[in-house]
């Protein structure tokens, strides 16, 4: 303590600022990027303006609205002269939009909010700033990007005045990974999806001879009939996805709800009481469809990122796929170990089916009576 | 010549929320923002040498000049936005490899400031290696080792100043490193002596001389002496923002939170003393004591936005008087004291350490008090509970 005095003491020789202050000057810029556009908002403190541009016409020390009214056009010019912005490599333009006040810790701050545009969709933005720094060499600009959902900060200072920002490429891939992990999970949660699965594969295993079931012969076999099912289950849905999605087709959802708990239903009552045998790929495909509209649903209330639809639907379908291949992954070689003995054909693949039946009427009565039987 | 200065400064923005929203103004005559300074003639002073200045920015005189008159203005409002035009002034010769002596003292004086110890070292180094009569040179270089806790080189560097200064300033200097490094009660009586005795020193220099001795004096464990001393020096200066600090917290150690409400409610500008009244109002169980809390905290956080360290000791006892926040302020002043150790530091790090139980703290405290043999009865009681704790 008594240093700070110390130096004091030569006062008339020179003397030492205390760190008991307020903070140095800064800065707060926000910049949103979306695609080709930006927004944006710069507080300046007035204190600093005052010295960059006099705001004080009448010097009374004390500066009115009146006062920062009279100066914005000059404002807006020292300011974007100062702040320069460029999509990969290619000059953004920026403008003024308005001009407010806001108060920070250390005073009141003139606003700007900012409009601009890029030659095209940014991928990197590169920001050179250098307000103030001939003014003042400890000011620094406190820089928030968005993009998206996503926040970056910079900073700003005498020796970084330029940096480069990453706006697309890294969000796009986590919004990417994102929605693949929302596509495992809905297959994860959805049980209808699951059930109407494993109805179609628990046959895959065996084969129809005389009215039996057997076990079929080879695994390679087995993989064959599980390959196709899942092929045109993954064809069918996919198609009905994209094309809900864009809008092309659209069904009412209790509807869709209805037809998929009815798909269930009738997948498990097949494999008790079996009218189609050899055309499961195709009864896959036909149901595949109304199954895709469901998945387009939960999609639709996830919501699209925003500029990148094919990539939120690509990254939910292939989460969908892989939370498909987990079952498969899962089910097929215990199927295949257990497809010669009786526990397999009787409990497995008939009691498990009219189970599945059982609980699919329920979700169909559920459903398209709108009741709440379960809960 | 140490004016008059803030006067204007507290009225603008007392305890403003930060960050509302932004807004246009109600009224075109609306005030916005009141200028430090307002109309002293300080602030057209400046205004006056900047302008000149940038007529002729490569004169060094002219530079040098503005340079040190915002470095006194930043220490008097506390203010460090004036550092920075500070160092603008200076810019021609800043990145120079050899600057002129002048502008290497302005620039260690700067470094200082912002806590760069061992760069400011090496500027005042290369001006005394140059000109080892340079005694504004020798008493920076003092502070500094001071405060970095080498007192052996403070001595070292006092000692130059004998007939290159004025004795008070070298009676200072020297009670100042002995005043924390096991000759209190000595310092005290040479410092006082000197003070008396040289009556005819300039007003600025006997109001920082009078604050020096009201700190040993408390430290000593002569309250009424103390008093007597802060006073006097508050009577030289009711502005000060150093001064103020230092005796709202003579009196809050004394219990006597009514009085710093009292003294510090118009100038909390200044993070030390919003800090010091924020604790105040706490003690007092006074209203507003959150509001005070809350608008510290939203500097502390604007200051840490740009990455500020400088307020780490102001911040640890924040954490630890207003917060509660023990885990935090032990934290905090262990960083703290890694750059820095005046008594202040000392006393937040050993209240730290005991609110917090932390080891290491109350090994650096304990190792501190046996190798620098500092006498400080404003700490003993927290010294005696932590080594009662152990």
């Amino acid at each position: 303590m008594m240093a700070r005095c110390l130096l004091l003491l030569a006062l008339c020789w020179a003397w030492i600022g205390p760190a008991q202050a307020h903070k140095a000057s800064d800065s707060y810029l926000t910049l949103a990027v979306q695609n080709e556009k930006i927004e944006g908002q710069w507080d300046i403190a007035l204190r600093d303006l005052e010295m960059a541009v006099g705001l004080d016409a009448n010097d009374d020390a004390a500066i009115t609205w009146d006062e920062v009214r009279a100066r914005h056009e000059a404002i807006a010019a020292y300011a974007l002269a100062r702040l320069k912005l460029a999509g990969d490599g290619q000059a953004c333009s920026l403008r003024v939009s308005e001009h407010l006040i806001d108060r920070h810790t250390d005073g009141a701050y003139a606003v700007l909010r900012l409009r601009g545009a890029c030659p095209a969709p940014v991928a990197t933005l590169t920001v050179d700033y250098s307000l103030l720094f001939d003014i003042d060499p400890q000011h620094k600009g406190l820089l928030r990007l968005t993009h998206g959902t996503a926040t970056s900060s910079a900073i700003f200072a005498p020796d970084a005045r330029s940096q480069a920002l990453q706006v697309a490429a890294p969000a796009r891939w986590r919004q990417f990974v994102d929605y693949v992990r929302h596509g495992v999970w809905h297959i994860w949660i959805g049980f209808d999806h699951i059930l109407f699965l494993v109805s179609l594969l628990l046959p895959a295993v065996l084969v129809r001879r005389d009215g039996q079931w057997q076990g079929r012969e080879t695994l390679r076999a087995c993989v064959i009939d599980v390959l196709k099912i899942v092929t045109a289950f993954t064809l069918a849905h996919s198609l009905t996805l994209t094309l809900a999605v864009l809008g092309a087709l659209s069904l009412p959802s209790r509807l869709v709800e209805s037809l998929i708990a009815a798909s269930v239903i009738l997948a498990a009552l097949n494999n008790l009481w079996p009218l189609v045998q050899r055309w499961r790929a195709l009864v896959a495909f036909v149901f595949g469809l109304i199954h895709g509209f469901g998945f387009a649903s939960v999609l639709a209330d996830l919501g699209l990122a925003q500029g990148a639809l094919v990539l939120s639907l690509v990254g939910f379908n292939v989460g969908v796929e892989l939370g498909q291949l987990a079952i498969v992954a899962v089910f097929l070689p215990l199927a295949y170990a257990m497809r010669r003995g009786l526990f397999y054909r009787r409990a497995v693949m008939a009691g498990g089916s009219a189970l599945i039946a059982l609980l699919a009427m329920v979700w169909l009565a559920e459903r398209a009576l709108d009741l709440k039987l379960m809960t | 010549m140490l004016g008059k200065i803030i006067l204007l400064f507290a009225c603008a923005c007392t305890l403003a929320p930060a960050g509302a929203a932004p807004s246009i103004p109600a009224s075109g005559s609306q005030v916005l923002e009141r200028l430090p300074g307002g109309l002293d003639p300080a602030r057209r002073e400046l205004q006056g040498l900047r302008a000149a200045l940038s007529g002729k920015p490569n004169d060094l005189t002219l530079a040098t000049t503005l340079a040190q008159r915002y470095i006194e203005q930043s220490r008097r409002d506390g203010d460090p936005r004036y550092l920075g035009y500070a160092e603008a002034a200076l810019a021609p010769w800043w990145t120079q490899p050899q600057p002129p002596s002048p502008v290497l003292v302005l620039r260690a004086t700067l470094r200082q400031s912002t806590h760069q110890f061992g760069p400011a070292l090496t500027d005042l180094d290369a001006v005394l290696k140059r000109d080892s009569g340079n005694s504004q040179a020798w008493l920076t270089r003092a502070t500094v080792q001071l405060i970095t806790g080498d007192f052996a080189g403070a001595r070292a560097s006092c000692m130059r100043l004998y007939s290159r200064a004025p004795e008070l300033v070298v009676q200072a200097c020297l009670s100042s490193v002995g005043s924390v490094s096991g000759q209190a009660g000595a310092s005290y009586e040479r410092l006082r002596q000197t003070y008396t005795a040289r009556a005819d020193a300039s007003p600025a220099l006997r109001a920082w001389v009078a604050t020096l001795l009201g700190e040993m004096a408390a430290r000593l464990g002569r309250p009424d002496a103390a008093e007597a001393h802060m006073r006097e020096a508050l009577a030289f200066d009711a502005a000060d923002s150093y001064l103020l600090g230092a005796y709202a917290d003579f009196l809050l150690d004394r219990d006597r939170a009514p009085e710093v409400i009292k003294l510090l409610k118009d100038k909390t500008q200044a993070d030390a003393l919003l800090l010091r009244y924020a604790i105040a109002l706490k003690n007092a169980g006074a209203p507003g004591a959150a509001q005070a809390s809350a608008e510290l905290a939203a500097r502390f956080e604007a200051a840490m936005r740009r990455r500020d360290s400088v307020h780490q000791r102001e911040q640890a006892r924040f954490e630890l008087a207003l917060r509660g926040d023990t885990a935090a302020a032990v934290r905090l002043a262990k960083l703290n004291w890694a750059v820095q150790k005046e008594p202040a530091d000392l006393h937040i790090l050993a209240q730290a350490a005991l609110a917090s139980k932390d080891p290491e703290a109350t090994a650096i405290v304990r190792n501190w008090l046996g190798s620098s043999k500092i006498e400080d009865a404003t700490i003993a009681p927290t010294i005696a509970r932590l080594g009662a704790k152990a």
